[in-house]
């Protein structure tokens, strides 16, 4: 009888044998994987809390202004008053700009992650 | 007129032939709730935007600035800023979990059934909430333009919409709302062209002048709904109809205070007579209209904090906006098309505080019948004279039907989408059939509602929904994704306390009207403190029951957060095994 050999192919994406990537520290969920995720999560988080902080911020101080300083609301800009610019106008630039960073920020500390874990 | 009634026509027609076009792909269950995830980018974000501009940006935004003002401008910056901390916070980690649905997070989460159920009830309790406002400007808009009883609007809204979603579910429905949003952007932004020359070449006169509102010509106003109106100065009005419960047919001498008009009656008033005004609103004139925090509330500046909460943090707990987010390809394209959304909103919301200025000066009868939300569909037709203005007014008719349509199909959408997975499942085994059927129940009980309840504002309407959704799906989505020691317990205590007391608060500023003081101030603008509240209630009973944490929890936080190009274990939760088993 012959001898049945079982021809297997490397396993794709895998890199070559080489001792626990990092993605098999997280697939077990051992220590060092669960660094690696906290370390992720981490910065992600920090990242969405100051976007999120800064602009709610900014937009909170807008009604605080009004209130503590009302001279402010008088201001005309080209027959327009100043609430009216900065809530009508204004915001939105700033609001696609915070967002338009973020989207950056965060791709990038994927970037990191994956560069860091992927290692091969 | 019959313009009017054309663009109404074209909009539901082109709405169902688009969403037809859309059936012939859609026959799994996959295609139905998330239109199999192929869509792109670009076309996601234009439907994210379509139907997301409900009636309360198109007609609401609108009335509410006629009416009150300044303050009113957090409104449409709300409703964008709240895209923004959806984008940040949830965006990509929630299209990264696989989930279809909000009770699908929940569970995937917290592995639970009792939270699923829990988060099932508040999605039907939100969408139930938005719906009831799209169903009544629906009826104000076809009475507005048509002089039809204002049943009509929500029948056909209804059916427009029964019809569309039941042929194709997500698929056609994604189509038909990318369609909508180019027509509400077009439907705006091309008459405001016209009224600002008008109103340049009118010598650009003070949108807001100091003295109190007064007729600029001798003017007749048509009042279609009952009004109790306040008369400010005792005027000689031309009437024809039915004054203060009594028939008249000629000149009346009108003193000051309260007086009933019906619906039906025509009233003429004299050039430079004071402006009497809709007595259930407080509209302001000079500068407390043009500025903010002047609009003598008790609690000025608490409402506008607590609005803002509201409107930035209830945008990521709103039923149709999350199911959207399921149909991009992976948690980067969720990101990129939020920040197109954040684009397309950002060009529209310019527009309905134009609107509501330039309404103060021409459309100030308004006020009088307190039909407020109407000013975006009379005010073309108003300034701009012939065939243009017909045009015009048939335009925005247009977008306004679209907007309820394409909201109205979302949030349909949702609602059925929960209803059959969770109710209806025990008893219809076929998915597709247990969606149609769950679909005829979303439409039902929000119809009755709107033909039922007297009509409110409907941006104040909505902007309770979005504070009830900051109270509850808020805190279970940023606690869930980012905190993992967030327990069943926890999350079904504060979706409990958070939703409830949102929604009972809700209730009585319906029902009962607004109270004075804090009360009042609490109860009308609750998501100050119910947000705070139920974030606080589910973090400590999830401090306090750390026996409930989900087993696999470490494991589905993979699965959130990390770049779907890593080849990595993310479990094998999948939203379909409902069906399966």
């Amino acid at each position: 009888m012959t001898e049945r050999v079982t021809v297997t192919g490397r396993r794709r994406g895998r890199p070559p044998a080489r001792p626990r990537a990092v993605t098999t520290e997280i697939d077990d969920q051992t220590r060092l994987g669960e660094v690696y995720m906290r370390a992720l999560l981490r910065a992600q988080l920090r990242l969405g809390l100051t976007v999120a902080g800064t602009v709610l911020g900014l937009l909170a101080a807008v009604p605080l202004v009004f209130a503590v300083a009302p001279g402010v609301s008088d201001v005309d800009v080209f027959g327009v008053p100043l609430p009216w610019v900065v809530l009508g106008g204004l915001v939105y630039p700033v609001l696609l700009t915070a967002a338009w960073l973020y989207v950056r920020a965060a791709e990038r500390v994927e970037r990191d992650f994956a560069a860091m874990v992927d290692r091969r | 007129m019959t313009a009017e009634v054309a663009a109404v026509a074209v909009t539901a027609v082109v709405t169902v032939l688009i969403g037809a076009f859309g059936v012939r792909a859609s026959r799994t269950t996959s295609d139905f709730y998330v239109a199999s995830r192929a869509v792109t980018p670009w076309w996601n974000a234009s439907a994210i935007g379509g139907e997301y501009l409900s009636a309360a940006s198109f007609l609401g935004v609108a009335g509410l600035v006629l009416a009150y003002g300044a303050d009113m401008l957090w409104f449409p910056v709300g409703y964008t800023a709240g895209y923004l901390m959806l984008l940040v916070l949830v965006a990509a980690p929630l299209r990264r979990s696989g989930a279809y649905t909000l009770p699908d997070f929940a569970e995937a989460r917290l592995e639970s059934t009792v939270a699923r159920r829990t988060a099932s009830v508040l999605v039907v309790t939100i969408g139930w909430l938005y719906l009831l406002p799209q169903f009544q400007a629906a009826g104000l808009t076809l009475r507005t333009v048509t002089g039809a009883p204002a049943w009509v609007g929500p029948l056909v809204i209804a059916a427009v919409v029964l019809v569309s979603v039941l042929g194709g579910g997500m698929r056609s429905i994604t189509f038909v709302q990318a369609f909508q949003y180019w027509l509400k952007l077009t439907a705006l932004a091309v008459p405001v062209v016209f009224l600002l020359l008008t109103w340049h070449d009118d010598g650009r006169p003070e949108v807001a002048p100091p003295e109190q509102p007064v007729f600029e010509e001798t003017t007749t106003v048509e009042v279609t709904t009952d009004v109790t109106i306040e008369v400010p100065e005792r005027v000689t009005v031309d009437v024809d109809g039915t004054l203060a419960g009594e028939e008249r047919d000629g000149p009346v001498v009108v003193p000051p205070g309260d007086v009933d008009v019906a619906a039906g009656t025509e009233l003429v008033f004299p050039e430079g007579a004071r402006l009497p005004h809709a007595s259930r609103l407080t509209p302001l004139s000079g500068e407390a209209w043009a500025l903010p925090l002047r609009s003598g509330d008790e609690h000025p500046l608490y409402s506008t904090y607590s609005l803002i909460l509201a409107l930035f943090f209830g945008t990521m707990g709103l039923p149709h906006v999350l199911v959207r987010f399921y149909t991009n390809p992976d948690g980067r394209a969720a990101r990129r098309t939020t920040l197109a959304v954040l684009g397309l909103l950002s060009i529209f919301y310019v527009l309905p505080a134009v609107y509501g200025a330039l309404g103060r000066l021409y459309t100030p009868e308004l006020l009088l019948t307190g039909r407020t939300d109407a000013v975006v569909l009379v005010l073309p037709g108003r300034l701009v004279e012939g065939a243009l203005g017909d045009a015009l007014s048939a335009l925005v008719t247009a977008g306004a039907f679209a907007a309820f349509l394409s909201t109205s199909s979302g949030l349909t959408v949702s609602v059925a989408g929960v209803l059959s997975q969770d109710l209806l499942r025990t008893r219809i085994r076929h998915p597709v059939t247990g969606f149609r059927v769950g679909a005829g129940l979303a439409l039902v009980v929000p119809i009755l509602l709107a033909l039922s309840s007297p009509l409110l504002g409907i941006a104040d309407v909505v902007g309770l929904a979005f504070a009830v959704a900051a109270s509850s799906f808020c805190p279970l989505l940023l606690l869930g994704i980012w905190w993992r020691r967030l327990t069943w317990p926890g999350a079904v205590a504060g979706l409990v306390t958070g939703g409830g007391t949102s929604t009972v608060a809700v209730l009585a500023t319906i029902v009962a009207g607004p109270q004075d003081g804090w009360p009042g101030a609490l109860l009308s603008q609750p998501a100050a403190w119910t947000m705070p509240l139920a974030f606080a209630v589910m973090v400590i009973v999830s401090l306090s029951t750390p026996r409930h944490r989900a087993p696999g929890v470490d494991r589905l936080m993979v699965r959130l957060h990390t770049p779907e190009n890593l080849e990595l274990n993310r479990g094998d939760w999948d939203p379909e095994d409902r069906w399966r088993d």
